[in-house]
Protein backbone atom coordinates (compact mmCIF):
# COMPACT_ATOMS: atom_id res chain seq x y z
CA UNK A 1 0.00 0.00 0.00
CA UNK A 2 1.34 3.57 -0.93
CA UNK A 3 0.58 6.67 1.35
CA UNK A 4 -0.07 10.02 0.28
CA UNK A 5 2.52 12.08 -0.74
CA UNK A 6 1.29 15.03 1.63
CA UNK A 7 0.64 12.51 4.05
CA UNK A 8 4.55 11.12 3.45
CA UNK A 9 5.63 14.46 3.59
CA UNK A 10 4.05 14.46 6.77
CA UNK A 11 5.43 11.59 8.30
CA UNK A 12 9.12 11.86 7.24
CA UNK A 13 8.98 15.41 8.77
CA UNK A 14 8.10 13.99 11.95
CA UNK A 15 10.55 11.58 11.62
CA UNK A 16 13.12 14.43 11.20
CA UNK A 17 11.69 16.73 13.77
CA UNK A 18 11.96 13.13 16.37
CA UNK A 19 15.25 12.75 15.25
CA UNK A 20 16.44 16.78 16.93
CA UNK A 21 14.54 15.52 19.72
CA UNK A 22 16.19 12.24 20.11
CA UNK A 23 19.35 13.95 20.25
CA UNK A 24 18.50 16.21 22.47
CA UNK A 25 16.66 13.63 25.06
CA UNK A 26 20.31 11.47 24.30
CA UNK A 27 22.41 14.37 25.64
CA UNK A 28 20.18 15.51 28.89
CA UNK A 29 20.05 11.64 29.61
CA UNK A 30 24.06 11.00 29.55
CA UNK A 31 24.27 14.59 31.67
CA UNK A 32 21.72 12.85 33.93
CA UNK A 33 23.69 9.87 34.44
CA UNK A 34 27.25 11.82 35.06
CA UNK A 35 25.47 13.31 37.41
CA UNK A 36 26.80 17.08 35.56
CA UNK A 37 23.45 17.88 36.38
CA UNK A 38 23.87 17.74 40.42
CA UNK A 39 26.63 20.00 40.16
CA UNK A 40 27.75 23.18 38.83
CA UNK A 41 30.88 23.36 35.69
CA UNK A 42 28.21 22.01 33.44
CA UNK A 43 25.05 24.21 31.88
CA UNK A 44 25.07 27.11 34.82
CA UNK A 45 21.18 27.42 33.77
CA UNK A 46 20.10 23.98 33.84
CA UNK A 47 21.03 22.55 37.15
CA UNK A 48 18.53 24.04 38.81
CA UNK A 49 15.61 22.40 36.27
CA UNK A 50 17.58 19.00 36.00
CA UNK A 51 19.08 19.03 39.14
CA UNK A 52 15.46 19.10 40.75
CA UNK A 53 13.29 16.24 42.07
CA UNK A 54 10.80 16.76 39.12
CA UNK A 55 13.54 15.55 36.69
CA UNK A 56 13.36 11.70 37.64
CA UNK A 57 10.63 10.07 38.38
CA UNK A 58 11.42 6.61 40.51
CA UNK A 59 15.14 7.51 40.09
CA UNK A 60 14.92 7.44 36.60
CA UNK A 61 15.75 10.31 34.49
CA UNK A 62 12.65 12.25 32.44
CA UNK A 63 15.32 12.26 29.85
CA UNK A 64 15.49 9.13 29.16
CA UNK A 65 11.74 8.30 28.73
CA UNK A 66 12.61 11.30 26.36
CA UNK A 67 14.79 8.91 24.35
CA UNK A 68 12.02 6.43 24.42
CA UNK A 69 9.15 8.89 23.51
CA UNK A 70 10.95 10.30 20.51
CA UNK A 71 12.41 6.92 19.30
CA UNK A 72 8.73 5.94 19.33
CA UNK A 73 7.74 8.74 17.21
CA UNK A 74 10.88 7.95 15.06
CA UNK A 75 9.79 4.03 14.54
CA UNK A 76 6.33 4.76 14.19
CA UNK A 77 6.73 7.71 11.68
CA UNK A 78 9.12 5.83 9.31
CA UNK A 79 6.80 2.54 9.12
CA UNK A 80 3.65 5.19 8.42
CA UNK A 81 6.21 6.15 5.50
CA UNK A 82 6.28 2.53 4.06
CA UNK A 83 2.27 2.03 4.25
CA UNK A 84 1.94 0.12 8.21
CA UNK A 85 -1.81 1.52 8.60
CA UNK A 86 -1.33 0.56 12.71
CA UNK A 87 1.56 3.14 12.66
CA UNK A 88 -0.66 6.24 11.70
CA UNK A 89 -2.48 5.33 15.28
CA UNK A 90 0.64 4.90 17.04
CA UNK A 91 2.25 7.68 16.46
CA UNK A 92 -0.77 10.07 17.22
CA UNK A 93 -1.07 8.34 20.68
CA UNK A 94 2.78 9.04 21.41
CA UNK A 95 2.62 12.71 20.43
CA UNK A 96 -0.55 13.44 22.41
CA UNK A 97 1.09 11.64 25.32
CA UNK A 98 4.39 13.33 24.65
CA UNK A 99 2.28 17.11 24.37
CA UNK A 100 0.69 16.39 27.60
CA UNK A 101 3.81 15.62 29.40
CA UNK A 102 6.01 18.91 27.70
CA UNK A 103 2.36 20.80 28.88
CA UNK A 104 3.20 19.53 32.50
CA UNK A 105 7.15 20.01 32.17
CA UNK A 106 6.55 23.55 30.95
CA UNK A 107 4.45 23.99 34.13
CA UNK A 108 6.82 22.73 36.50
CA UNK A 109 9.89 25.22 35.21
CA UNK A 110 7.58 28.32 34.95
CA UNK A 111 5.68 27.93 38.31
CA UNK A 112 7.42 25.72 40.22
CA UNK A 113 11.13 26.06 40.04
CA UNK A 114 11.18 29.82 38.21
CA UNK A 115 13.76 28.27 35.77
CA UNK A 116 14.05 27.44 32.21
CA UNK A 117 16.61 24.89 30.62
CA UNK A 118 16.88 25.82 27.34
CA UNK A 119 17.28 21.89 26.45
CA UNK A 120 14.24 21.37 27.76
CA UNK A 121 12.78 24.59 25.90
CA UNK A 122 14.21 22.82 22.86
CA UNK A 123 12.71 19.66 23.67
CA UNK A 124 9.50 21.12 24.27
CA UNK A 125 9.42 22.89 20.88
CA UNK A 126 9.88 19.87 19.38
CA UNK A 127 7.22 18.23 20.75
CA UNK A 128 4.93 21.31 19.57
CA UNK A 129 5.68 20.85 16.08
CA UNK A 130 5.31 17.58 16.50
CA UNK A 131 1.87 17.93 17.98
CA UNK A 132 1.38 20.25 14.72
CA UNK A 133 2.44 17.65 12.39
CA UNK A 134 0.07 14.93 13.95
CA UNK A 135 -2.95 17.37 13.58
CA UNK A 136 -1.82 18.68 9.79
CA UNK A 137 -2.28 14.73 9.39
CA UNK A 138 -5.65 14.40 7.08
CA UNK A 139 -8.08 11.96 9.17
CA UNK A 140 -9.11 8.98 8.32
CA UNK A 141 -6.84 6.24 7.55
CA UNK A 142 -3.95 6.27 4.93
CA UNK A 143 -4.73 5.49 1.15
CA UNK A 144 -3.25 4.48 -1.11
CA UNK A 145 -2.43 7.30 -4.11
CA UNK A 146 -2.68 5.12 -7.32
CA UNK B 1 13.55 -5.23 0.06
CA UNK B 2 11.46 -2.93 0.32
CA UNK B 3 9.29 -4.68 3.40
CA UNK B 4 12.83 -4.91 5.33
CA UNK B 5 13.71 -1.18 4.36
CA UNK B 6 11.94 0.79 7.79
CA UNK B 7 13.68 -2.13 9.89
CA UNK B 8 17.01 -1.53 8.74
CA UNK B 9 16.12 2.34 9.09
CA UNK B 10 14.82 2.38 12.42
CA UNK B 11 17.54 -0.06 13.53
CA UNK B 12 20.10 2.30 12.06
CA UNK B 13 19.19 5.04 14.06
CA UNK B 14 18.81 2.58 17.56
CA UNK B 15 22.54 1.86 17.08
CA UNK B 16 23.55 5.44 15.97
CA UNK B 17 21.93 6.54 19.48
CA UNK B 18 23.16 4.11 21.51
CA UNK B 19 26.59 4.45 20.14
CA UNK B 20 26.95 8.13 20.41
CA UNK B 21 25.03 7.96 23.90
CA UNK B 22 27.72 5.86 25.04
CA UNK B 23 30.61 7.82 23.14
CA UNK B 24 29.27 11.42 24.91
CA UNK B 25 29.00 9.19 28.36
CA UNK B 26 32.21 8.31 27.99
CA UNK B 27 33.74 11.49 27.03
CA UNK B 28 31.39 13.36 30.52
CA UNK B 29 32.03 11.07 33.18
CA UNK B 30 34.08 12.51 35.36
CA UNK B 31 37.58 10.87 35.72
CA UNK B 32 38.09 12.13 39.16
CA UNK B 33 41.02 10.16 40.84
CA UNK B 34 41.88 9.20 44.31
CA UNK B 35 43.81 11.52 46.24
CA UNK B 36 47.35 10.22 46.38
CA UNK B 37 48.98 9.61 49.17
CA UNK B 38 51.65 12.44 48.98
CA UNK B 39 48.90 15.05 49.17
CA UNK B 40 46.46 13.37 51.67
CA UNK B 41 45.91 15.52 54.68
CA UNK B 42 47.73 14.59 57.74
CA UNK B 43 46.36 14.27 60.95
CA UNK B 44 46.18 17.48 62.81
CA UNK B 45 47.11 19.59 59.68
CA UNK B 46 45.16 22.79 59.94
CA UNK B 47 47.36 24.72 57.77
CA UNK B 48 47.46 23.65 54.43
CA UNK B 49 43.72 22.98 54.27
CA UNK B 50 40.71 24.58 56.20
CA UNK B 51 39.33 21.53 58.86
CA UNK B 52 36.72 22.05 60.91
CA UNK B 53 36.11 18.96 63.32
CA UNK B 54 37.72 15.98 65.80
CA UNK B 55 41.22 16.33 64.10
CA UNK B 56 41.51 12.63 65.26
CA UNK B 57 37.97 11.61 63.23
CA UNK B 58 38.16 8.36 61.44
CA UNK B 59 36.29 9.93 58.47
CA UNK B 60 37.63 12.51 56.63
CA UNK B 61 35.14 14.96 53.82
CA UNK B 62 36.79 16.60 51.67
CA UNK B 63 34.98 19.42 49.36
CA UNK B 64 35.71 20.70 46.52
CA UNK B 65 33.47 23.96 46.54
CA UNK B 66 32.77 27.19 44.54
CA UNK B 67 30.51 29.87 46.71
CA UNK B 68 28.61 30.83 44.07
CA UNK B 69 27.83 27.58 42.99
CA UNK B 70 24.04 26.89 44.24
CA UNK B 71 24.34 23.31 44.65
CA UNK B 72 27.24 23.72 46.87
CA UNK B 73 25.38 26.06 48.70
CA UNK B 74 22.46 23.44 49.40
CA UNK B 75 25.29 21.12 50.21
CA UNK B 76 26.47 23.24 52.75
CA UNK B 77 23.26 23.50 54.86
CA UNK B 78 23.20 19.79 54.31
CA UNK B 79 26.96 19.40 55.56
CA UNK B 80 25.74 21.33 59.10
CA UNK B 81 23.54 18.32 59.63
CA UNK B 82 26.31 15.96 59.03
CA UNK B 83 28.49 17.13 61.35
CA UNK B 84 25.88 17.08 63.86
CA UNK B 85 24.92 13.45 63.25
CA UNK B 86 28.60 11.91 63.39
CA UNK B 87 29.79 14.75 66.07
CA UNK B 88 33.93 13.66 66.53
CA UNK B 89 33.65 10.60 64.20
CA UNK B 90 33.70 13.33 61.13
CA UNK B 91 36.21 15.91 60.12
CA UNK B 92 35.51 18.27 57.32
CA UNK B 93 37.95 19.89 54.53
CA UNK B 94 37.11 22.64 52.31
CA UNK B 95 38.88 23.48 49.07
CA UNK B 96 38.34 26.32 47.12
CA UNK B 97 37.72 25.71 43.60
CA UNK B 98 36.21 28.62 41.92
CA UNK B 99 34.59 28.11 38.49
CA UNK B 100 35.35 30.88 35.61
CA UNK B 101 31.47 30.37 34.95
CA UNK B 102 30.68 31.77 37.94
CA UNK B 103 31.22 35.81 38.10
CA UNK B 104 31.74 36.62 41.88
CA UNK B 105 33.22 33.32 42.56
CA UNK B 106 36.60 33.37 42.91
CA UNK B 107 36.06 37.00 44.64
CA UNK B 108 34.21 34.85 47.55
CA UNK B 109 37.32 32.82 47.87
CA UNK B 110 39.42 35.32 48.01
CA UNK B 111 37.39 37.01 50.99
CA UNK B 112 36.90 33.31 52.71
CA UNK B 113 40.97 33.05 52.35
CA UNK B 114 41.15 36.82 53.88
CA UNK B 115 39.07 35.72 56.57
CA UNK B 116 40.88 32.77 56.78
CA UNK B 117 44.15 35.04 57.41
CA UNK B 118 42.71 36.32 60.91
CA UNK B 119 40.89 33.14 61.64
CA UNK B 120 37.86 33.22 60.47
CA UNK B 121 37.74 31.41 57.57
CA UNK B 122 34.37 28.67 58.40
CA UNK B 123 32.66 32.09 59.73
CA UNK B 124 32.65 33.86 56.35
CA UNK B 125 32.15 30.22 54.59
CA UNK B 126 28.84 30.04 56.10
CA UNK B 127 27.71 33.33 55.58
CA UNK B 128 28.87 33.62 52.02
CA UNK B 129 26.81 29.89 51.51
CA UNK B 130 24.24 31.36 53.72
CA UNK B 131 23.86 34.61 51.68
CA UNK B 132 24.79 33.07 48.44
CA UNK B 133 21.50 34.18 46.63
CA UNK B 134 22.15 37.73 47.57
CA UNK B 135 25.86 38.87 46.76
CA UNK B 136 25.64 36.27 43.84
CA UNK B 137 23.71 38.72 41.66
CA UNK B 138 24.83 42.28 43.39
CA UNK B 139 27.18 44.05 41.17
CA UNK B 140 29.51 45.53 43.82
CA UNK B 141 30.41 42.19 45.91
CA UNK B 142 32.72 43.65 47.63
CA UNK B 143 30.91 46.23 50.00
CA UNK B 144 29.03 43.14 50.77
CA UNK B 145 31.71 41.01 51.42
CA UNK B 146 32.87 43.83 53.39
CA UNK B 147 29.70 43.97 55.68
CA UNK B 148 29.86 40.21 56.37
CA UNK B 149 33.56 40.81 57.26
CA UNK B 150 32.15 43.61 59.97
CA UNK B 151 29.33 41.07 61.08
CA UNK B 152 31.62 38.24 61.96
CA UNK B 153 34.03 40.53 63.72
CA UNK B 154 37.03 41.28 61.59
CA UNK B 155 39.79 43.81 61.70
CA UNK B 156 38.08 45.40 58.31
CA UNK B 157 40.93 46.37 56.97
CA UNK B 158 42.94 44.21 57.53
CA UNK B 159 40.43 41.88 55.70
CA UNK B 160 40.53 44.45 52.63
CA UNK B 161 44.22 44.32 52.54
CA UNK B 162 44.46 40.55 52.58
CA UNK B 163 41.00 39.70 49.80
CA UNK B 164 44.20 41.87 47.16
CA UNK B 165 46.95 40.32 48.74
CA UNK B 166 49.45 37.65 47.29
CA UNK B 167 48.76 35.33 50.01
CA UNK B 168 45.11 34.65 49.80
CA UNK B 169 45.54 34.52 45.97
CA UNK B 170 47.98 31.95 45.59
CA UNK B 171 46.08 29.49 48.31
CA UNK B 172 42.90 29.89 46.26
CA UNK B 173 45.04 29.09 43.16
CA UNK B 174 46.71 26.38 44.80
CA UNK B 175 43.95 24.48 45.71
CA UNK B 176 42.53 24.85 41.93
CA UNK B 177 45.37 23.11 40.75
CA UNK B 178 44.92 20.58 43.51
CA UNK B 179 41.89 20.31 42.11
CA UNK B 180 42.43 20.15 38.13
CA UNK B 181 45.39 17.58 39.11
CA UNK B 182 42.83 15.26 40.75
CA UNK B 183 40.37 15.46 37.63
CA UNK B 184 37.60 17.49 39.38
CA UNK B 185 35.44 19.83 36.51
CA UNK B 186 32.30 20.31 38.69
CA UNK B 187 31.15 21.31 42.15
CA UNK B 188 30.47 20.07 45.08
CA UNK B 189 33.60 16.87 44.22
CA UNK B 190 33.99 15.22 47.52
CA UNK B 191 36.32 12.82 48.49
CA UNK B 192 35.49 10.27 52.01
CA UNK B 193 38.65 9.31 53.18
CA UNK B 194 40.50 10.10 50.21
CA UNK B 195 38.26 8.32 47.59
CA UNK B 196 36.38 10.55 45.63
CA UNK B 197 32.16 9.86 46.34
CA UNK B 198 30.21 8.16 43.91
CA UNK B 199 28.67 9.59 41.32
CA UNK B 200 25.13 7.68 42.16
CA UNK B 201 26.09 8.32 46.03
CA UNK B 202 25.54 12.53 45.49
CA UNK B 203 22.76 12.54 47.46
CA UNK B 204 22.18 13.02 51.60
CA UNK B 205 21.24 9.13 51.70
CA UNK B 206 24.29 7.99 49.18
CA UNK B 207 26.87 10.15 51.24
CA UNK B 208 25.63 9.17 54.69
CA UNK B 209 25.91 5.54 53.11
CA UNK B 210 29.72 6.19 51.88
CA UNK B 211 30.48 7.89 55.39
CA UNK B 212 28.95 4.85 57.33
CA UNK B 213 30.85 2.57 54.96
CA UNK B 214 34.22 4.31 55.78
CA UNK B 215 33.19 4.08 59.04
CA UNK B 216 32.90 0.50 59.03
CA UNK B 217 36.19 -0.29 57.78
CA UNK B 218 37.59 2.20 60.70
CA UNK B 219 35.29 1.52 63.12
CA UNK B 220 37.75 3.43 66.43
CA UNK B 221 36.79 6.62 67.08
Amino acid sequence: MTVSRFRTIIYIAAALVSLAGLADATYLTVQALTGETLGCGGSPDCFKVLGSSYARIAGIPVASLGVLAYFSVFTFATFAVFGYIRARIFLILTIGAMFLGTLWLLYVQAFLLHAYCRYCLFSAATTFLLAGLAIALPPGPDRSVS
Amino acid sequence: MKRCLPFVIVGVVALATIGSGAMLYRAKRPQVVSIPESQMLQKGDTVSAHVRGNPDAPVTLEEYGDFQCPPCGMFAAFLGQLEKEYDSRLRVVFRNFPLKVHEHAREAALAAEAAGVQGHFWEMHDVLYREQEAWSKAPNVRELFESYAGTIGLDLDKFKKDMDGDKTRERVEADRQRGESLGIQTTPTLFINNQPLNQEHKNPEGIRAEINAALAKKPQA
